[in-house]
């Protein structure tokens, strides 16, 4: 799994039957500081996620798992809402 | 299955369900001479490692989720030992340079062809 | 599967309980004629190979189809010690 901020959200009519009511999330991955790395992707979600809020998704065959039975064919999901990091380190006073 | 160090655990309320009652850390991936390997990733715990700890890191996710011990989960890295010892032959790696985390084989360990017995005296 | 040769060893006391009594290697890639490539592997060793050996190595899922693997949190096994590479010069 890796660490992503939410970033924006994709709307399409046309899709495949399995994505039928999913919300497409657009995740931009970020690092252990939260500072932006790599390309964004879109994930499906299945946390209910927010524009802004730090998540975790996983990707691969995985990404389907929460969904089941249902097939739905996506290889990125949404599957935590991250509340805090910590790191072990003090936190600055200010 | 990698070396990785845990730098940090992640409070989340808002999960999938089989992410319940694992710890989740932010493990880094590390290279054979202790340096930073790509960027962290999200791993669920199945030994209780804490910060700091050098860790095995499976990211494959049959073997993640089974660590952790639910079958078919959107899990798709878990940690799943905690290192207490890495040994390396230098002579058979052509580019290891420094290993400021890896306690370096000691002399004898560099000549012996049997791993298994010089563990054994480290061990003692 | 790939091949690479074994450069050290781990030992983890605090592991998964399945894990317990496998031997853990970590192999160094290598191109046929010997080179290192980038990267390393920890893999679990089947065969008891030794520092130095030439392996091949199984990742992924399909590495818990080896011998006393099935449904290990494992995702890389060493499945053989390479005896002899030959290789074709007119490429």
């Amino acid at each position: 799994m890796q660490l992503g901020r939410v970033i924006g959200r994709v709307w399409a009519s046309v899709k495949n039957p399995g994505l039928t009511g999913q919300r497409l999330l657009i995740v931009q991955p970020v690092k252990a500081d939260l500072s932006p790395t790599g390309k964004s992707i879109v994930c499906t979600d299945c946390t209910g996620a927010g524009a802004g809020e730090i998540i975790y998704w996983v990707r691969g065959r995985e990404a389907s798992f929460p969904f089941t039975p249902a097939d739905v064919a996506s290889d990125a999901t949404i599957v935590g809402i991250v509340d805090e990091i910590n790191t072990g380190k003090k936190k600055d006073p200010s | 299955m990698l070396i990785a160090r845990v730098v940090g655990d992640i409070t989340a309320t808002a999960k999938h369900p089989s992410h319940e009652g694992r710890k989740i850390l932010l493990v880094q991936p590390l290279d054979l001479d202790g340096s930073e390997r790509g960027n962290p990733v999200v791993a669920l715990d199945s030994v209780n490692a804490g910060i700091g700890d050098r860790v095995l890191l499976v990211q494959d996710g049959y073997a993640a989720f089974t660590a952790v011990g639910h079958k078919l989960a959107p899990i798709d890295s878990a940690v799943i030992g905690i290192i207490d010892q890495v040994e390396i032959v230098s002579d058979a790696v052509s580019k290891v340079v420094a290993q400021p985390d890896i306690p370096a084989a000691a002399g004898g360990a560099a000549n012996s062809p049997v791993p298994k017995k010089q563990n054994k005296k480290n061990r003692t | 599967m790939t091949l690479g040769r074994v450069v050290g060893t781990i030992v983890a006391t605090r592991k998964d309980p399945r894990l317990e009594g496998f031997k853990l290697l970590i192999v160094k890639p290598v191109t046929p004629d010997g080179k290192d490539e980038a990267g390393y592997l920890v893999a679990v060793d089947t065969v008891s190979a030794g520092f130095r050996e030439l392996v091949i190595t199984v990742a992924g899922s399909s590495a818990r189809m080896a011998d006393g693997c099935k449904d290990k949190p494992v995702d890389c096994v060493i499945v053989g010690i390479v005896d002899g590479i030959s290789i074709d010069d007119v490429r």
